[in-house]
């Protein structure tokens, strides 16, 4: 409680912990709202999951700043399964039957939009269904798109037709040229306004059916983008937070207290316990972290837990022991342990109720100040390509930007979203260890 | 009239020590040989430990075992000549088997595990590296040495440059700020300590960010221009302006929580009874620093700034990735990438040895400029 008061002394503790506070906020929005099969279906599910969101797009708020006319687009997805899309069926004669719809959309934009897909899906027996699709534009002009069969699952990507690209004047690519002021010229915009896509089937089975869904892939999605896999990096952000909290608080708490009660044995019992432990820290700093860490991941398995568990074993041994065996051999020497060995306490007694609680406050400043050490060494993991296979991190989000060039190409948010967040939790607690450190160690109040 | 006072001191305590310096020749002598002896074990088994996680136990060998196995099937099967291919099936099996135990002999392979081990151990603390599996160097030499002297000179500028500017700008913005100790620089700087808690490569990522995309002032990374410019000065010109972005980088990772614990290691020994004393007699500001506050306070101070660079050294390999910087780092995560040991093994005994080097360094220092340290009972207890 005096602690928690003095705390409020120090305006470092209340940022950090409002930062702290934020971030565990976070986490429990993520794991709450995103449970944590969801969250691995929509990080690792495949195409099915994803086909609809644009590839590589901003978030929504990166538009804030870019001025009104060159505002980027937003993803449009018309499906003929809306209840606003009606499909008319009708009779030429007796074998086959006729179905269309249009698929209407509003385009509000002067950038064109990353890509237009259609993706046709029917059902039938033997004969698949065929589908000629047009495109009215606002000015109601009616440009002929395509023509083709569709089987259950087709996907009709417009960037890539080539011979639309031709008939369209060669120079802009069918998604832009259809929707282009002037499709000869190259620097030429998009026209704003009403689009409708005409999608006329021949059906020639009588339980035959076709369905489309048309997305207009935009440059912007939600408000954390997309990456290379058209994946929403929002999930990885939110479910990165708890992650990362927890894999810093394991590494932190498991190694600082293990340490420390590692040095008190050796402080307590002397002799070759003593040695042992010595000689055990002087070769495990002989040991580089880093490059064993990476050849467990490469040889062995990535698992985030198996790299939490080596990086407790190797930190466990380290720098820390000797201060803490400093410590230890002053506090033994104390009246008190005299009087607990006088009453007949035994070693692991003495070690555990009156050695290490005596300096367990001095570890507390120490505990909160490593645990962003521990969250950028899982980020630094991913970067090298080496993070867990399956769980969503921000330092995945990097390394995938890292590698798709997002830098090159001034996809900044990519990288800076994830940044921002490191950055977040790295000064949270080490503003409030900070603090803290002043109020476990009083030589430093005032400095 | 206090200068004269101070020379007596200094005078009496010459005296006191020089009666001590054989006793203390010979304490420092024994103690050193102890603490080569312990580190030279310790550098042995720290090796050996990095021999089998490099080997994977032996399952490395099990890989390189069923690599060769599958070469040289394919280059019978293949084999277009007409003596090979009039071969019956047996009898090419018997000639893949017959090539494959060469090639196993001749790599090695046909020996245990165990046995092999201490082979790589050996030759390892001698220093002989051997040859890499996959790794190339520059002049086309698959000798392990060559690798590494090639990328170890890439990472020893960029380090060196690091430390440098690391080491001074800590010690005289120290200095500095202890003597303003509450001055609005001081408060700025304990306010920014905070960022030193993210890695020197996470800076990289803005600097990148801000010098080469966003201003294209410096380049994204690499270690010269591609084509290499003709001249040597343009060519050191083109190698400087690689370097300014990960020294910063590594720089900036580093430098505020570095001041910070300068600034209060200097507070706390400027408030030693003995630099009370000095200061009520009146010794100028300047001496007082140099001889009463920088004098004991450098041993520690050069301890602490050797443990930082180890400790970014070794995490080196993720800044030299970031910047595509190709140094020893990058030359340890290939390596690993392609189950390389002889390279593992090699940069990781190059790193070792360095690290013993600079302990056994600390401990010398330690015991000549710091009569404070008894270390030869230290030693005898430990």
């Amino acid at each position: 409680m005096k602690t928690l008061r003095a705390l409020f002394q120090y305006p470092s503790a209340i940022i950090g912990g409002i930062l702290i506070i934020f971030l565990l906020a976070l986490s429990v929005y993520a794991v709450a709202s995103i449970p944590y099969n969801e969250a691995i279906r929509l990080w690792r599910g495949g195409e099915a999951v994803w086909y609809d969101h644009p590839k590589m797009a901003a978030p929504t708020w990166w538009n804030l700043f870019r001025s009104a006319d060159e505002k980027l687009s937003e993803t449009i997805i018309v499906s003929s399964s809306d209840e606003s899309v009606e499909k008319i069926y009708f009779d030429t004669d007796g074998e086959i039957q006729d179905v269309t719809f249009n698929l209407t959309f509003d385009y509000k934009y002067n950038e064109f939009p990353d890509d237009i897909t259609i993706f046709l899906s029917s059902t039938y027996d033997e004969k698949k269904p065929h589908a000629n699709i047009s495109l009215i534009q606002p000015d109601g002009e009616e440009v002929r798109i395509a023509s083709l069969s569709a089987e259950s699952s087709t996907t009709y990507i417009l960037s890539q037709d080539k011979v639309l690209t031709r008939r369209l004047g060669r120079i802009l690519p069918g998604h832009e040229a259809v929707l282009a002021v002037d499709p000869t010229d190259e620097n030429s915009l998009a026209q704003t306004g009403t689009y409708t896509f005409v999608v006329n089937g021949s059906l020639f089975e009588a339980e035959s059916d076709l369905d489309a869904e048309l997305v207009v892939y935009g440059d912007v999605y939600g408000i954390a983008g997309t990456d290379h896999r058209r994946r929403d990096i929002s999930v990885a952000l939110l479910w990165g937070t708890p992650i990362a909290l927890i894999f810093g608080l394991l590494a932190a708490v498991g190694t600082s207290l293990t340490t420390m009660i590692i040095a008190a044995i050796g402080t307590w019992y002397g002799g070759w316990v003593d040695a042992v432990i010595q000689r055990i820290t002087e070769i495990n700093l002989v040991i580089p972290v880093l490059p064993v860490l990476i050849m467990v991941g490469t040889f062995y398995s990535r698992s985030i837990w198996l790299m939490l568990g080596v990086l407790i074993l190797l930190y466990i041994f380290g720098g820390g022991i000797k201060s803490y065996r400093a410590i230890f051999l002053q506090v033994k020497e104390s009246a008190y342990i005299e009087a607990a060995q006088a009453y007949g306490a035994s070693g692991p007694r003495v070690i555990m109720r009156y050695l290490v609680p005596r300096i367990l406050p001095t570890l507390i400043p120490g505990l909160v100040t490593l645990i962003p050490t521990f969250v950028f060494i899982e980020a630094a993991l991913n970067v090298l390509g080496l993070g867990d296979p399956i769980l969503p991190t921000w330092g995945k989000v990097i390394s995938d930007a890292n590698v798709n060039g997002a830098l090159y190409q001034g996809m900044y948010w990519w990288i800076l979203e994830p940044a921002a967040l490191l950055m977040v939790t790295a000064l949270a607690f080490s503003l409030l260890g900070f603090a803290l450190d002043r109020i476990f160690n009083p030589r430093l109040r005032g400095m | 009239m206090s200068e004269t006072t101070i020379s007596v001191e200094s005078a009496v305590e010459e005296i006191e020590e020089k009666g001590d310096v054989f006793k203390s020749i010979l304490r420092v002598a024994r103690y050193m040989a102890i603490r080569i002896v312990t580190l030279f074990i310790t550098v042995l088994i720290g090796i050996y430990l990095v021999v089998l996680i490099a080997n994977m136990g032996g399952y490395v060998d099990e890989i390189r075992r069923g690599a060769i196995r599958e070469e040289i099937s394919m280059r019978v099967y293949m084999d277009p000549s007409p003596e090979i291919k009039q071969l019956s099936s047996e009898e090419k099996n018997a000639l893949v088997a017959e090539q494959v135990a060469i090639e196993e002999r001749r790599r090695g392979l046909d020996r245990p595990f165990i046995i092999r081990s201490f082979t790589f151990l050996t030759n390892a603390i001698t220093l002989d590296l051997g040859f890499a599996e996959d790794l190339v160097s520059d002049s086309g030499s698959k000798q392990v040495r060559l690798i590494l002297l090639e990328r170890l000179v890439p990472t020893l500028l960029l380090w060196g440059s690091f430390s440098f500017l690391l080491f001074f700008t800590a010690l005289f913005a120290g200095l500095f700020l202890s003597r303003r100790y509450g001055s609005w620089l001081d408060k700025l700087v304990i306010a920014l300590t905070p960022t030193s808690s993210a890695p020197g490569w996470f800076y990289g990522l803005f600097l990148i960010l801000i010098f080469a995309a966003v201003l294209q002032i410096l380049p994204f990374g690499g270690l010269v221009d591609a084509p290499p410019p003709e001249s040597k000065m343009l060519y050191a010109l083109s190698v400087l302006k690689h370097l300014i972005l990960p020294t910063m980088a590594l720089f900036l990772g580093n430098v505020f929580v570095s001041i910070f614990n300068r600034r209060t290691f200097f507070l706390i020994y400027s408030q030693e009874d003995y630099v009370e004393m000095a200061k009520a007699k009146g010794v100028p500001d300047r001496l007082l620093e140099r001889r009463y506050i920088l004098k004991p306070t450098l041993p520690p101070i050069i301890t602490e700034f050797l443990l930082v660079v180890i400790a970014v050294w070794y995490g080196g390999v993720i800044t030299e990735t970031i910047f595509n910087w190709p140094g020893l780092g990058r030359a340890l995560y290939s390596a690993i990438g392609n189950f390389d040991t002889a390279v593992i093994v090699g940069s990781q005994v190059i790193y070792a040895y360095l690290l013993a080097l600079t302990v056994l360094l600390l401990d010398f220092l330690y015991a000549v400029v710091d009569p404070r340290v008894r270390i030869g009972e230290e030693g005898k207890r430990a």
